[in-house]
């Protein structure tokens, strides 16, 4: 991840010192390490080094059947439990040419967009915490249950749902669980005002987030961000609007910018808040018109798990899956060969990963006291994100420069294609 | 002195002892009152005793790096300094036991005295986050004092107008002539003004949210704080809950020294205890809403807001403050 892009520095004046922060810090709720260049208070300088929560799944993934790479996806992350399967399924049923029933895409799209509810209240906590603004976090988190309890109703389990599966779900929606999710959706539709005056209007959290870790709309799309980093910097990007996918299409979606608030965007923490607040209030909005709108019929398109199997181990193609998790696009690709019943290739690039590059121009020119609030602007997964860690022979991890990296995946390119 | 040296020391120690169990019992309330305030259960009201014991029980480590000297050296001073100014406060209707050999300058000496320890302690530390904290801990004094001094000093002014034969900065005396008693509406005004910049000062002085930047958890991993562990960091745990009650009765000293035992006709140990009782509750009410509410109410601010803070509006408040108490004078 290092290379000389990333350091990039500002004039300065004085003697500087290099403050580090993590691979574990109480600002870091997972394992990264930021080496910052301070003068005074002021941040001229950051390195950040990635790749302390690397477990290999990958790897794992391409020793195992499909099915059983399904449930370890859902396991690469918790908050975004249901987007790494519902982006690994998308791509083997894109290689496969597996179809899935409507009522399947319906069920997808409620549970996606739940999730995104649950991960979006989590994060206004944390950003609260960040912020030193504990009552706000335990407010967060204390409405925050609710969601989960519906998640729960409705999969059996708060995490892990466990809901996709390649051509369809495993779990219908009946009525009476859609009277549930309304009654819910509800009790949200009637707090959210009140949980954007304690975010939005309060004093408070406007004099430590406006103006900070600011990110204009040309490094926005210059680095590539996703998901609510790009958004908050009025880039109108969004996988559900621009290429729709499940039942999104006929829900009309489009992305939410500052612009909804009557702001215009500079993608600092403050629009990165509203975003996400309004955001909440849209899949609030697609979860109870797709509970209405949503057809009768089969649920899955393959429903025995054995049959399954040995239609996948058939199937021969590459695929790729996308889907907008809460933190923006996450990318899945498998390569499947006829006879083998583990993916030849399965490859991962979490939100999280395209968004790395933004902390750069946001850390630029902040203080130390900003440091824990925009590291948490990005919400940042790093278990989602670390794919990659280089050692050497000792044990001891390394740092390889882009031209090395490059040279090394051609060489593992041609490696792979004989 | 009636009882002698003897009697002195007990009077002494009761008040040592009594002024950390206290503080240590408004600890406790602050953390169950905070938490039933962010709707969650909070810890039982003994936790911060547990804390203490704990903390006590634990290996004390000192930085490879760090002057031990005065690494350690630090929260003794620290805990010395806050329980010093027991013995000038007035407690309930009790006179301060060191009443006659220290005044109002000696008191807000003995404040800044815990900040600086820490400040000391942070640099002895050898830890980035311990010096950023102690350079934030500078900035802090160099903020907040000049509006306490504003407001004290205005007050002892104003009562040596009244009281020209009086020592007025004598804490005792200050308790027993309070100012509302004197002055007319425009010094009422310019009182209720020097309260208020007293009660933001507050927090301030005991580094709890929204000023709590020397210690900041989540950007600094505690700062001045980072490196202390076991007795060090129970000293500062207990100089921590007794300055809280210390502000507290300055505050209480300053603007509300009455008595309820002469307005309900009690006498003997009946009223010392109603008089005690009465303290304590207006000790909890100064801490429930310069401690507890804001605590609850705020973010944490930047170092560089939280100085513009008490530089501009707070000290501007106090100079108003003083300047109708001249007023009142005047007129």
């Amino acid at each position: 991840m290092n290379n000389e892009s990333q350091k990039i520095t500002t004039p300065r004046q004085g003697k500087t010192y290099t403050i580090p922060i993590g691979p574990v810090h109480p600002a870091l709720k997972e394992p990264i390490e930021f080496s910052f260049e301070l003068d005074g208070e002021r941040i001229v300088g950051v390195d950040i080094r990635p790749g302390y929560a690397h477990r290999g799944i990958e790897f794992m993934g391409m020793k195992r059947n499909l099915i059983q790479v399904l449930y370890l996806s859902e396991r690469i992350c918790g908050i975004c439990s249901i987007s790494h399967p519902l982006a690994l399924t998308q791509a083997v049923e894109n290689a496969a040419g597996i179809e899935v029933p409507p009522r399947a895409q319906y069920i997808r799209t409620i549970i996606g967009e739940l999730e995104r509810i649950q991960s979006h209240l989590l994060w206004a906590g944390v950003a609260a915490h960040e912020l030193g603004f504990d009552t706000l976090l335990h407010l967060t988190w204390k409405v925050r249950e609710k969601v989960m309890d519906l998640l729960e109703d409705l999969t059996g389990n708060r995490v892990d749902y466990a809901i996709p599966i390649f051509g369809g779900v495993r779990r219908d929606i009946p009525a009476a669980k859609g009277d549930l999710a309304h009654a819910v959706l509800r009790y949200y539709r009637d707090l959210l005002q009140g949980l954007m005056d304690a975010f939005l209007e309060d004093k408070s959290v406007e004099m430590r987030t406006r103006h900070v870790g600011a990110l204009s709309r040309g490094d926005a799309l210059r680095l590539c961000a996703v998901g609510p980093t790009a958004r908050a910097a009025g880039v109108e990007k969004d996988v559900r609007q621009d290429m729709p996918y499940f039942a999104y299409a006929d829900l009309e979606v489009r992305a939410i910018t500052p612009r909804d608030f009557e702001q215009e965007p500079v993608g600092d923490v403050f629009d990165t808040i509203i975003v996400r607040l309004l955001e909440v209030a849209q899949s609030i909005e697609i979860v109870e018109r797709a509970l209405c709108e949503m057809p009768e019929g089969e649920l899955v398109s393959i429903p025995k798990v054995a049959a399954l199997l040995s239609f996948l181990k058939k199937a021969e193609g590459e695929g790729i899956g996308r889907h907008e998790a809460p933190r923006g696009e996450v990318f899945h690709y498998v390569r499947l060969e006829a006879g083998i019943e583990e993916p030849i290739v399965w490859k991962v690039k979490a939100p999280t990963y395209s968004n790395l590059m933004a902390w750069v121009p946001k850390f630029m020119g902040a203080e130390v006291a900003d440091i824990p609030i925009i590291a948490a602007s990005i919400d940042p997964c790093m278990c989602c994100m670390d794919r990659v860690h280089v050692a050497d022979r000792s044990g001891r991890a390394s740092i390889r420069m882009k031209e090395e990296l490059i040279r090394l995946s051609r060489e593992k390119t041609r490696r792979i294609l004989g | 002195m009636t009882g002698g040296i003897g009697a002195a020391i007990w009077q002494g120690a009761t008040v040592l002892i009594g002024g950390a169990l206290l503080g240590l019992v408004y600890k406790g309330i602050d953390r169950k009152l905070a938490a039933r305030m962010q709707a969650r259960i909070g810890p039982p009201l003994r936790q911060p005793f547990f804390d203490v014991v704990k903390l006590l029980a634990k290996e004390n480590v000192v930085p490879d790096h760090a002057i031990a000297w005065l690494f350690n050296g630090a929260p003794v001073v620290s805990l010395a300094a806050v329980s010093s100014l027991l013995f000038y406060l007035p407690l309930g209707g009790f006179a301060p036991l060191l009443g006659g050999h220290g005044d109002l300058v000696l008191v807000i000496y003995l404040l800044a005295v815990p900040a600086i320890a820490m400040m000391v302690g942070g640099f002895a530390a050898a830890s980035p986050y311990a010096s950023v904290g102690a350079q934030r801990e500078m900035v802090m004094l160099m903020s907040y004092e000049f509006p306490l001094v504003i407001a004290l000093v205005s007050i002892a002014w104003r009562l040596s107008t009244i009281l020209p034969e009086a020592s007025v900065f004598s804490l005792s005396v200050l308790a027993a002539n309070p100012l509302w008693d004197w002055v007319g509406p425009l010094g009422a005004v310019g009182l209720v003004l020097l309260a208020l910049a007293l009660l933001v000062v507050t927090p301030a002085e005991l580094s709890k949210i929204p000023f709590d930047i020397p210690e900041a958890e989540t950007e600094i991993a505690g700062g001045l704080l980072a490196e202390y562990s076991g007795r060090n960091l129970a000293l500062f745990y207990l100089a921590d809950a007794v300055k809280t009650v210390a502000m507290a009765a300055l505050l209480v000293a300053l603007f509300f020294p009455y008595g309820l035992a002469d307005r309900l006709w009690l006498s003997g140990p009946l009223a010392g205890l109603v008089d005690v009782a009465f303290f304590l509750i207006k000790v909890l009410v100064v801490v429930f809403f310069s401690v507890i509410v804001v605590r609850v109410g705020f973010a944490r601010l930047k170092i560089d807001q939280a100085a513009r803070l008490f530089w501009i509006p707070v000290t501007g408040i106090s100079l108003v403050g003083m300047v109708l108490l001249i007023l009142d004078r005047v007129a």
